[in-house]
């Protein structure tokens, strides 16, 4: 309520009063109208008379501030009136609440009667519950001696049943061994035979314990014959086993026996595998004979017996050494026949000897454990057999033809294997299968391996051939005397528009070769195969064993066989033709550009490989097979420049320089050398890109070597006639060597034509040099070499990259010619030039 | 160690023929025999003193032509052969002829060195080995480590052993042999054997090296194909009897072993054209020059197989400490067979190397420009060999 409120509202009707009144009250208990504290918040105003806050001094300081006299006499009227009526308030609530304390008083006296009334219900009741006791205690002291005598009566009841069934028991068994009702009577005789023991002293006893003996070593021998019978069923056996068991049998012996036992039966079936592997094929009937293969090559059976049964084996897609029957079905039989009855074997085994609940006695002998070694040596011994003659019918599949049914053999063989080791958990034998996996695949890879590189070679011999062939020579092809020697080149440049085809197909018969054998070897990786997931497929198959053991090492023997062309082809005179020289180097040059990285980008991708070995870099790969193209090209020119200098040698030897006449046209060799030139031109423009001349090399060279020769020559060898200075040839030659470069004749070549022929013709003209130094010649013989050289020139700079090489060159031998001769009067240039002009 | 120059020395004229004076075995002197079509052609002796890199010549002239080939008479100091073409009536033939060089050459080089070539005086002729029936000498070659009392020369296809008497004033032709194939058959080198008892030769012809047995006159050996062009020159291995080294227009260097002749020991292939000679070195045969017309001369090092194909043991105590280290380092990696050095003195084609039958470390090579360049074997290497 607000102070400043009630005072200028006038007095509030009575029931509302009487309301704030008890809101006043209920506030100052603590107790909230439901809800109306929420809407009425509690002011801070430390003026608010009614507010917590409130503050006397504060209140009054603020009255006396703002209110005059007159307005504080009201209010000071008002706040007596207020307080008044909160003391008649209080006086009515004092009233009310002791007339309900009252009332307290009266209710709790009224319950102090009745609980006195109740007190006295319950020592009744206690007082006739030890009257029971008493009475109970007095009838069980009555009752004890006749209870005593009972237990007693009933103990000797038992007893004598027990005795009574001791006297039947020998009966009893009889009737059981007569019912073969082995188990009955060995557990009656497990449950007297304690007895009979402890009291054998007794006469009577041990005459019963005779007779069960008797019965039981009966009954014992009975399940011993049983079990050795082996016919019965695996549920038998084990109930005879137990039975056993529980006669005291030594296990150890039961163990051996009847692994001895399943023995046996394993063997045969090894046996009849080892049969089928040493059985030498005696032929197509044998192999139509037999069952499986029958189905393999439907067509075979109705053939056989007439006579074109005989081709039958060729039918068979994969020819192995001995066609009888295929590595699938070997692996299957096997797997059928052993490797099943050796985990039914295993199954039976565990089942009788390992995991039987163990029972009193028998738990302390440690069954299990000695059970369980001699299974492990017993699995391990034929496994080991068997292993021994799966792996040597892999060995026999020697043809790379079909690598899908290995795959599958194997496969299967694996995966039979899994078996045993679920059946066998600590067993040796799935990690000697995988083994036996993991080596077939290595032998496989290596098969595979020179499986590539015989292709590789019978591609070359092929490429060799196609080479090789004459072909009839179209449009009258010069074959020129001499042909021997010149036997390489010939049918290169007949055969020269085939050239880049048959590099083409080369080049692509390899690397489909190369996809097929990455599929087949894929196949050991695939999905669905066991054996994939095992860390040697994943990981070393990958790497080392297909690419590094099947790509690279190919690659690497691609380059290898590159190599030795080079270098046994220079001891037997030029066996490998210079063309397939030629084309093994673009073919080495490719495999560097592209060929190499692109076989390994595919092999890695289909191979996922994780390299965890270090493994050849692609790099390395690629120099070594550039190095082979370099050598392989290197080799080209020197034997395409032994050929040519062989012509120019022989030519200049054989003649006699001094008495000959003069020169009326170029000789034949010279034609042939540049004919032969020309078509090595051709054959090696065919393969490789043109390559980079000097700058000035253009139609005008043929003039300017005019000019150079006509006037430069006639200096040079002028002061030959003035017998006054011999020093000055020398000098001048050696003057012009001081200001050219040193000529490096076999010398490196670069991957393109012009570099390549420009090492041919190297070698032939320095070559022609020598053999010119050796010589003496005439007038007529410098004339000779003069028309020739010029003739050479004519013709041989548009080859080569710098024609300044070969000006010098020929600058030197007609020099040298000039020196060698008795009577140096050279030739008219324009002779020379009408000479050569004529052809 | 730095090695010392190479010592440069030009002749007037071409030339194509060096010896080492085989007889001489204290001073360094090789012989080079010129090639001139229109001069009168010499011989020179040149004296090389170790000591002060001097090079001392005198001349002998030889008239009958130019020389071809040139050798040295193993007991005689002042006897040697030479092949020379002889031309006259445009007609050029190849002869061969013992000499005896003036008497007073030594002296007269020594007195005037300058005059020398100023007036020299001409070889003595002491006999001819011709025949003309049997056509151009290619060469002549002297017995090894013997009296020089007998020759051999190959003239076409060829092979006569002369007797030399009377002060080698007369030879006598006193047994030969003669190759007979299809085709002209020339032989185009030889080289006597040191070994056997001086009675097996070597000869080249064409592509082909067979070896001959002196007593019987007869081919004991052929080696087809020895290489794949012309072979150009032969050397016998002086301390190993059955190795032999030959070279050829393949640009190779082959080694061989004359009990199995199918495949070589070693090649090489240096060079980057004809290899024109080689020679063994005559005391420490893994030395192997070679001399080509691509105008270099290269020095191997074939030591594993040579006669002393681990080197010597070395005492380590005998070094001093700054060797030490390089010492260590030598004797972990054992010598490779390897190339040495590359001479590149001349500027044209080297158709002539000799070691020095005086200092086993030091060598000769010619080129057809008339440059005689002598070197000596690096003496870092030989140190290593000798230590």
């Amino acid at each position: 309520m607000d102070a400043t409120a009630g005072a200028t509202t006038p007095p509030e009707s009575e029931p509302a009063r009487k309301r704030r009144v008890h809101g006043m009250l209920k506030l100052y208990y603590g107790l909230n109208e439901e809800g109306k504290s929420s809407d009425k918040p509690e002011s801070l105003d430390p003026c608010d008379i009614n507010g917590p806050h409130f503050d006397p001094e504060v209140f009054l300081n603020k009255l006396r501030k703002e209110c005059s006299l007159a307005e504080l006499m009201d209010q000071e009227s008002c706040m007596v009136k207020q307080i008044r009526a909160l003391d008649s308030d209080m006086q009515t609530l004092v009233y009310e609440n002791y007339n309900k304390f009252i009332s307290a008083t009266d209710t709790i006296r009224k319950m102090k009667n009745d609980f006195k009334k109740m007190e006295d219900e319950m020592d009744c009741l206690s007082a006739n519950m030890a009257a029971i006791t008493e009475f109970s205690a007095r009838i069980s002291g009555t009752l004890q001696d006749q209870h005593a005598q009972i237990t007693k009566l009933s103990g000797v009841h038992t007893l004598l049943r027990k005795l009574q069934f001791l006297f039947e028991l020998p009966a009893r068994l009889n009737k059981c061994l007569e019912l073969q009702a082995y188990a009955q009577a060995v557990s009656s005789y497990r449950r007297a035979r304690s007895v009979l023991k402890q009291y054998s002293h007794m006469p009577s006893f041990r005459g019963i314990q005779d007779d069960c003996h008797a019965i039981m070593d009966q009954l014992a021998q009975q399940l011993r014959q049983k079990f050795r019978d082996g016919g019965s069923s695996a549920k038998d056996l084990s109930e005879c086993v137990e039975l056993l068991l529980q006669l005291d049998e030594p296990a150890e012996e039961l163990c051996d026996k009847f692994l001895s036992h399943a023995q046996t039966r394993l063997e045969a079936n090894l046996r009849s595998l080892e049969a089928e592997l040493r059985e030498p094929t005696p032929g197509p009937i044998a192999a139509s004979d037999l069952p499986a293969s029958s189905t393999s090559k439907p067509s075979a059976s109705p053939l056989a017996g007439t006579p074109t049964d005989l081709s039958s084996p060729t039918k068979n897609s994969f020819p192995s050494p001995t066609a009888r029957t295929d590595i699938l079905e070997f692996i299957d039989r096997g797997c059928n026949e052993f490797v099943s009855s050796l985990c039914l074997v295993i199954a039976s085994y565990q089942e009788l000897f390992i995991n039987r609940p163990q029972e009193g006695d028998l738990a302390s002998k440690n069954i299990p454990q000695m059970a369980s070694g001699k299974l492990h040596s017993f699995v391990d011994a034929l496994a080991a057999r068997y292993f021994n003659l799966v792996e040597r019918r892999i060995q026999e599949e020697k043809g790379v033809g079909d690598n899908s049914l290995l795959v599958r053999a194997l496969d299967r063989f694996h995966r039979r294997l899994q078996a045993v080791s679920k059946l066998l958990p600590g067993s040796a034998v799935p990690s000697l299968g995988t083994e036996i996996v993991v080596r077939a695949a290595r032998e496989r890879i290596k098969q595979y391996l020179a499986a590539l590189q015989s292709f590789y070679l019978d591609s070359l011999t092929d490429v060799r051939q196609a080479l090789a062939t004459p072909r009839i020579s179209v449009g009258g092809a010069v074959v020129p005397p001499g042909g021997g020697i010149l036997g390489g080149t010939a049918p290169g440049k007949d055969a020269s528009p085939s050239l880049p085809e048959l590099l083409a197909s080369l080049s692509a018969s390899i690397l489909n070769q190369i996809k097929s054998v990455l599929a087949s070897v894929h196949l050991f990786t695939a999905k669905d195969i066991t054996f994939s997931n095992k860390p040697y497929f994943k990981g070393e198959f990958c790497s080392q064993g297909v690419r590094e053991g099947l790509v690279v090492s190919f690659i690497k023997f691609v380059c290898q066989s590159s190599r030795q062309f080079c270098e046994s082809a220079g001891d037997r005179g030029g066996s490998t033709p210079p063309a397939l020289l030629l084309l093994l180097s673009r073919l080495c040059l490719d495999y560097e550009t592209s060929t190499i990285s692109y076989i390994l980008t595919l092999t890695d991708e289909q191979f996922l490989a994780q390299h965890h070995a270090p493994v050849t870099p692609v790099t390395a790969l690629c120099s070594e097979a550039r190095e082979a193209a370099q050598k392989l090209l290197n080799h080209y020119v020197k034997v395409q420049g032994l050929i040519i200098s062989q012509m120019l040698r022989k030519s200049v030897e054989t003649r006699d320089w001094v008495n000959t006449i003069e020169p009326r046209n170029v000789r034949a060799v010279m034609k042939r050398v540049v004919e032969d030139t020309t078509s090595i031109d051709v054959q090696v423009g065919l393969l490789y890109e043109e390559g980079v001349r000097k700058a000035h090399s253009s139609d005008s060279s043929k003039r300017t070597f005019s000019v150079y020769s006509s006037s430069r020559q006639q200096v040079r060898y002028a002061p030959s006639y003035t017998p006054s200075a011999p020093m000055d040839t020398n000098l001048l030659s050696n003057i012009h060597k001081l200001f050219s470069e040193r000529i490096d004749i076999f010398s490196p070549v670069e991957f393109n034509k012009v570099s390549v022929l420009t090492g041919i013709i190297k070698i032939s003209l320095k070559t022609f040099l020598e053999c010119v130094r050796l010589r003496t010649f005439g007038r007529y013989g410098l004339q000779q070499i003069q028309v020739d050289c010029h003739y050479l020139q004519m013709y041989l700079w548009r080859f080569v990259s710098d024609e300044n090489l070969v000006h010098f060159l020929l600058d030197e031998i007609v020099g040298s010619a000039a020196h060698r001769c008795l009577d140096p009067a050279p030739m008219e240039q324009s002779v020379i030039e009408v000479i050569c002009e004529r052809g | 160690m730095e090695d010392d120059a190479p010592v440069i020395y030009g002749l007037e004229f071409q030339a194509r023929a060096l010896t080492a004076q085989t007889a001489e075995t204290d001073a360094i002197r090789f012989l080079v025999g010129t090639q001139s079509l229109k001069f009168d052609n010499q011989i020179h002796i040149i004296d090389f003193d170790d000591e002060n890199d001097i090079i001392n010549k005198s001349v002998a002239l030889h008239q009958a032509g130019e020389i071809r080939h040139i050798a040295a008479s193993p007991a005689d100091k002042s006897v040697l052969t030479t092949c020379y073409n002889k031309t006259s009536d445009s007609r050029v033939a190849t002869c061969a002829a013992v000499w005896r060089i003036p008497k007073d050459w030594e002296a007269g080089s020594h007195e005037s060195p300058d005059d020398s070539s100023h007036n020299p005086q001409s070889l003595e002729l002491l006999c001819h080995l011709d025949n003309i029936a049997h056509g151009n000498t290619a060469c002549v070659l002297w017995e090894p480590m013997s009296d020089g009392k007998r020759v051999i020369t190959l003239a076409d296809n060829h092979l006569l052993l002369w007797d030399l008497q009377q002060s080698s004033t007369q030879a006598t032709l006193s047994s030969s042999a003669t190759l007979e194939g299809k085709g002209q058959i020339k032989f185009t080198s030889g080289k006597w054997s040191p070994h056997h008892n001086c009675s097996q030769l070597a000869t080249a012809n064409d592509t082909a090296i067979r070896g001959w047995d002196l007593r019987s006159m007869s081919q004991i050996y052929c080696i087809e194909n020895a290489h794949g062009q012309l072979v150009r020159d032969l050397d016998f291995n002086p301390n190993k009897q059955y190795y032999l080294a030959s070279c050829g227009d393949d640009c190779k260097v082959r080694f061989w072993d004359v009990r199995s002749i199918n495949e070589p020991v070693k090649s090489l292939e240096e060079h980057s054209h004809w290899v024109w000679s080689v020679r063994y070195n005559h005391s420490h045969d893994q030395l192997v020059l070679t001399g080509s017309s691509d105008s270099r001369v290269i020095l191997s090092n074939m030591v594993s197989i040579s006669s002393e194909p681990f080197g010597h043991l070395v005492d380590e105590d005998e070094l001093s400490d700054a060797e030490e280290s390089h010492q260590e380092e030598r004797n972990r990696a054992p010598l490779q067979d390897s190339i040495i050095a590359t001479y590149e003195e001349h500027e044209d084609s080297v158709y002539a190397v000799e070691w020095s039958s005086a200092d086993p470390w030091l060598f000769a090579s010619l080129s057809y420009d008339g440059r005689l360049v002598i070197n000596r074997v690096p003496r870092a290497l030989k140190y290593r060999i000798l230590l």
